[in-house]
C-alpha cells in the first residue's frame, strides 16, 4: 500500500449526496481478475450522455479539474455493493483523498486498505470547499493526516477524525494481513481453546 | 419514546442513549450481538480493532480473484480451507446451463474462481452443481448458516445471514485475502441499534415491505456504523425466509449486520441440514444456541420501534431504497421536501425514473417483472407470488421472469408445480443466479425500462443503464407483472 502522510491536490466537486458504488463503477466493469484498470471505468454512466457523448456538464469533463486528486462530495459517499472496485477505481483514476460529511462502512474500510484517505468533515466545512472548488480555479487543498488537518491557501483550516491504528498504518502504508499474521500463535491458542 | 412507522407525518424516529447504563464488567448484561463479538475475540489490544475470529467465509467468482492473487504474490497459503465454501452466482447464465457461458470476460472469472478453489482446496459449488446457487441462499439452505457463528463474505447482502442469530457482514477484496491468509479480521466494535417490531404484520404485508418502511423511517444511512437488531412480535412471527429478507436489506440502512435471536423456528430450520449438527451434536448445539439472546437489561446505543400494523405494502418511486411510499400512496413532489438537499435529491430521482409528482402508485405501468435475488428468491417467496399469479395472464405488454435463488429452490418449486404456474401465466422460469438483480450477466432492462423488482437496489443503472426499477415484495411484483401496473395486492381476487 502506498503510504499517506501529506497530500496537495486539485478539488473537484461531486455535489450528490448517497453516491452508490454502483455509480462510482458499474457492474459491467467488475469482470476484471485484475486490481489495475479501472479508472477509466469511472462514473461512467456519469460521464457519459444516453448517447454515449461526453457529458460536459459531469466535473471530471471539466478541464477546471483536469489532474483532480482531491474529491468533495455528500454524505454517506459509497453506499450499496461491497466492491472494492469503486476504490480502486478511484485511485487508479489519480484520487488520494475523499472528503465527505459521511461515508458507508464497506467503503470506508475498503478504502483504508487501498491508502484512498476518507476524510469526515462536517456539513459546513463541506459545503465551503464545494462553494470554493466550485467558484476558484485551481483550488487546492492540503489534507494532512499527521496533523488531522485539512487546510488551503485562504484560512480553511478543518481537522477530522480517525483512529490511531488506521493514522499508523496508512502513514506507513502497512499491510494489515502481515501485521495480523504476527499474531500466529494467538489465532492458533483461540482455534484450540474453541475446538476449531 | 415509542415511535410508530404509518401515517403520522409527524417524526417518526427518535434515538435514545443510555448512556447511564450501569456497567459491572463481571455480570455486564449483553445484547445478542455483544455475546457473539465477544466468543470471538482473538485478541482486544486496549488502542487497537480487535482481531476477529471468522467461523465461516463465503466466497464467489466476482470479489475473490484478486485477494487469490494477492496470496501468490505475497507466497502466502490459505489458513482454514475447511471453513471457506465457494459458489458461482453474480455473473452466471440464468438461461440453458448445458451451453458454454457466451460471456468470455465472465467465463474467465468463472473459470479464476474454479482454479483457485482446486488449487486452495476449496468446496466449491460449481455452475453445474445441484446445490449450486446464491451464496446467502445456499449458505442457510445447506446449514451451513448457524446461530453465533462470524459470518464474511465479499457481498454487502452477507447481512442476510443474521436472521439466524450469526454475525454475518460484508467485506471487500483486501479483507477477503485477510480472511483466507489469517480465518480473522480486523474489526472496531460496532454499536448497537435494537428495532422493536410491535404486533404482528396485516395479510398481504410481508417481510419486505417491513424491510422498506425501516428504511424509510431511519434513512438509507441511518444504521451506518452499527449492528441492528431485530426483536419484538412482528419479527417473531416472521418465517425464517422472512427473517432472511429483513436481515438482508439491513445493509440499505446503512448497517453492516441484522440479527435476530434464534428460537424453536430457527432449531427446525436447520435440522437435518447437510452442515448442519448431526444427532450426536444436535443437543448440546441447541443448548448452547439457546443462550443467544438479549439480555433483558442490556442496552443499545439506539432503540426504534415500529408499528407492524401500521405498515403496508411498499412500492420505491426513487434511485435509492429509503424513496419508498405504501402503494396507496403518490409520487411525492420536491416542493414539499423538508430542505434544498432533499428537494434536489427528489427532482434528480423524478427526472431519472420519469415520474410526475402526485402521480398515484397505482397508475404506474411497468414493462418488466423480476422475482428473484438474495432478497427474495426462496421458496416461499416464490410461493407467495404463485398464489397471485394462479389462473392468470400477465399483461401483454409485460416481459416477466422468474429466478429462483438457487438449484435447490429451483427443484422444490417445481415439485410443488410453481413453474407450471408462473409458465402458464408468461412468465420465463430461469436457472439460479444473482440475475437482474445487478445485471452483472445478459439480464438486464433496456433504457427506459420499467420494472417491478422484488431485489434489494434501485441505484441508476443498477439493473441496466437507463433502466428503472421499483423494489416491492414479490406478491406485489406478482400482481403488477398481471395487471401491467403498481397494485394493492391486498384487494387481489385470488383464483
Amino acid at each position: 500500500m502506498i503510504p499517506f502522510r501529506i497530500h496537495t491536490g486539485l478539488v473537484a466537486p461531486l455535489d450528490r449526496a448517497n453516491v452508490d458504488t454502483d455509480q462510482i463503477i458499474p457492474k459491467q466493469f467488475l469482470k476484471r481478475i485484475e486490481r489495475s484498470g479501472f479508472g477509466e471505468f469511472l462514473f461512467y454512466d456519469w460521464r457519459r450522455l444516453p448517447n454515449g457523448e461526453v457529458d460536459p456538464s459531469f466535473p471530471l469533463n471539466q478541464s477546471k479539474y483536469n489532474g483532480t486528486s482531491i474529491l468533495i462530495t455528500g454524505k454517506n459517499f459509497g453506499c450499496g455493493s461491497s466492491r472494492e472496485h469503486a476504490p480502486w477505481a478511484l485511485s487508479d483514476y489519480g484520487f488520494r483523498a475523499i472528503i465527505a460529511p459521511s461515508f458507508a462502512d464497506i467503503f470506508a474500510n475498503n478504502c483504508l486498505k487501498n491508502g484512498l484517505l476518507p476524510v469526515v468533515l462536517e456539513e459546513q466545512e463541506v459545503a465551503t470547499i464545494f462553494q470554493r472548488a466550485r467558484e476558484l480555479n485551481g483550488y487546492q487543498l492540503t489534507v494532512d493526516l499527521e496533523r488531522r488537518v485539512v487546510i488551503d491557501r485562504e484560512n480553511f483550516l478543518a481537522s477530522f477524525p480517525i483512529n490511531d491504528f488506521q493514522r499508523e498504518c496508512l502513514m506507513a502504508g502497512l499491510d494489515d494481513v502481515g501485521l495480523t499474521l504476527r499474531h500466529d500463535a494467538d489465532i492458533t491458542a483461540y482455534e484450540r481453546h474453541r475446538g476449531h | 419514546m415509542i415511535d410508530f412507522a404509518g401515517k403520522s407525518r409527524a417524526v417518526e424516529f427518535r434515538s435514545l442513549t443510555f448512556l447511564n447504563c450501569e456497567v459491572h464488567l463481571m455480570t455486564k448484561p449483553r445484547t445478542l450481538f455483544e455475546k457473539v463479538w465477544d466468543a470471538h475475540i482473538v485478541r482486544q489490544p486496549s488502542d487497537e480493532p480487535a482481531l476477529l475470529y471468522i467461523d465461516l467465509h463465503l466466497i464467489h467468482e466476482v470479489t475473490s480473484p484478486q485477494a487469490f492473487d494477492a496470496l501468490r504474490e505475497n507466497g502466502r497459503g490459505l489458513r482454514r480451507p475447511d471453513k471457506t465454501v465457494a459458489t458461482v452466482d453474480h455473473n452466471v447464465p440464468t438461461i440453458d446451463r448445458s451451453l458454454p457461458i457466451a460471456d468470455l470476460v465472465a467465463a474467465r472469472q468463472i473459470e479464476a474462481l474454479r482454479r483457485n478453489c482446486s488449487q486452495f482446496n476449496i468446496r466449491l459449488f460449481d455452475i453445474d452443481s445441484s446445490q449450486q446457487g446464491i451464496v446467502h441462499v445456499i449458505g442457510p439452505e445447506l446449514g451451513l448458516t448457524q446461530p453465533g457463528r462470524t459470518i464474511v463474505c465479499g457481498d454487502s447482502h452477507t447481512s442476510t445471514h443474521g436472521a439466524f442469530g450469526a454475525l454475518a457482514f460484508g467485506i471487500g477484496t483486501s479483507e477477503v485475502e485477510h480472511v483466507l491468509a489469517t480465518q480473522c479480521l480486523l474489526q472496531n466494535q460496532p454499536k448497537t441499534m435494537l428495532v422493536e417490531v410491535i404486533g404482528t404484520l396485516p395479510e398481504g404485508v410481508s417481510a419486505k415491505d417491513l424491510a422498506l418502511g425501516i428504511i424509510k423511517i431511519i434513512g438509507t444511512d441511518g444504521g451506518t456504523g452499527h449492528v441492528i437488531e431485530y426483536a419484538g412480535e412482528g419479527v417473531r412471527s416472521l418465517s425464517m425466509e422472512g427473517r432472511m429478507t429483513l436481515c438482508n436489506m439491513s445493509i440499505e440502512a446503512g448497517a453492516r449486520a441484522g440479527m435476530i435471536a434464534p428460537d424453536e423456528k430457527t432449531f427446525s430450520y436447520l435440522k437435518g441440514r447437510p452442515f448442519a449438527p448431526d444427532d450426536t451434536r444436535w443437543d448440546i448445539e441447541v443448548a448452547h444456541w439457546q443462550t443467544l439472546t438479549t439480555d433483558r437489561e442490556a442496552c443499545f446505543d439506539r432503540v426504534v420501534r415500529v408499528n407492524a400494523r401500521a405498515i403496508e405494502p411498499h412500492v420505491t418511486w426513487g434511485t435509492n431504497p429509503g424513496m419508498v411510499v405504501p402503494v396507496s400512496g403518490v409520487v411525492p413532489d420536491p416542493n414539499e421536501t423538508a430542505n434544498d438537499a432533499d428537494r434536489c435529491a427528489t427532482q434528480r430521482a423524478l427526472e431519472y425514473m420519469a415520474l410526475a409528482p402526485h402521480t398515484r402508485i397505482e397508475d404506474i405501468k411497468i414493462d418488466r417483472v423480476f422475482i428473484g435475488s438474495c432478497t427474495n428468491g426462496r421458496l416461499e417467496d416464490l410461493r407467495a407470488a404463485a398464489r397471485v399469479v394462479k389462473g392468470y395472464r400477465i399483461g401483454d405488454s409485460v416481459r416477466a421472469m422468474v429466478v429462483p435463488g438457487s438449484q435447490t429452490v429451483k427443484r422444490a418449486a417445481e415439485s410443488e408445480g410453481l413453474d407450471y404456474i408462473f409458465r402458464e401465466a408468461g412468465f420465463e422460469w430461469r436457472e439460479a443466479g444473482c440475475s437482474m438483480c445487478l445485471g452483472m450477466n445478459a439480464d438486464v432492462l433496456a433504457p427506459g425500462e420499467r420494472c417491478a423488482s422484488t431485489s434489494n437496489r434501485n441505484f441508476e443503472g443498477r439493473q441496466g443503464r437507463g433502466g428503472r426499477t421499483h423494489l416491492v415484495s414479490p406478491e406485489m411484483a406478482a400482481a403488477a407483472a398481471i395487471t401491467g401496473h403498481f397494485t394493492d395486492v391486498r384487494d387481489w381476487h385470488f383464483k
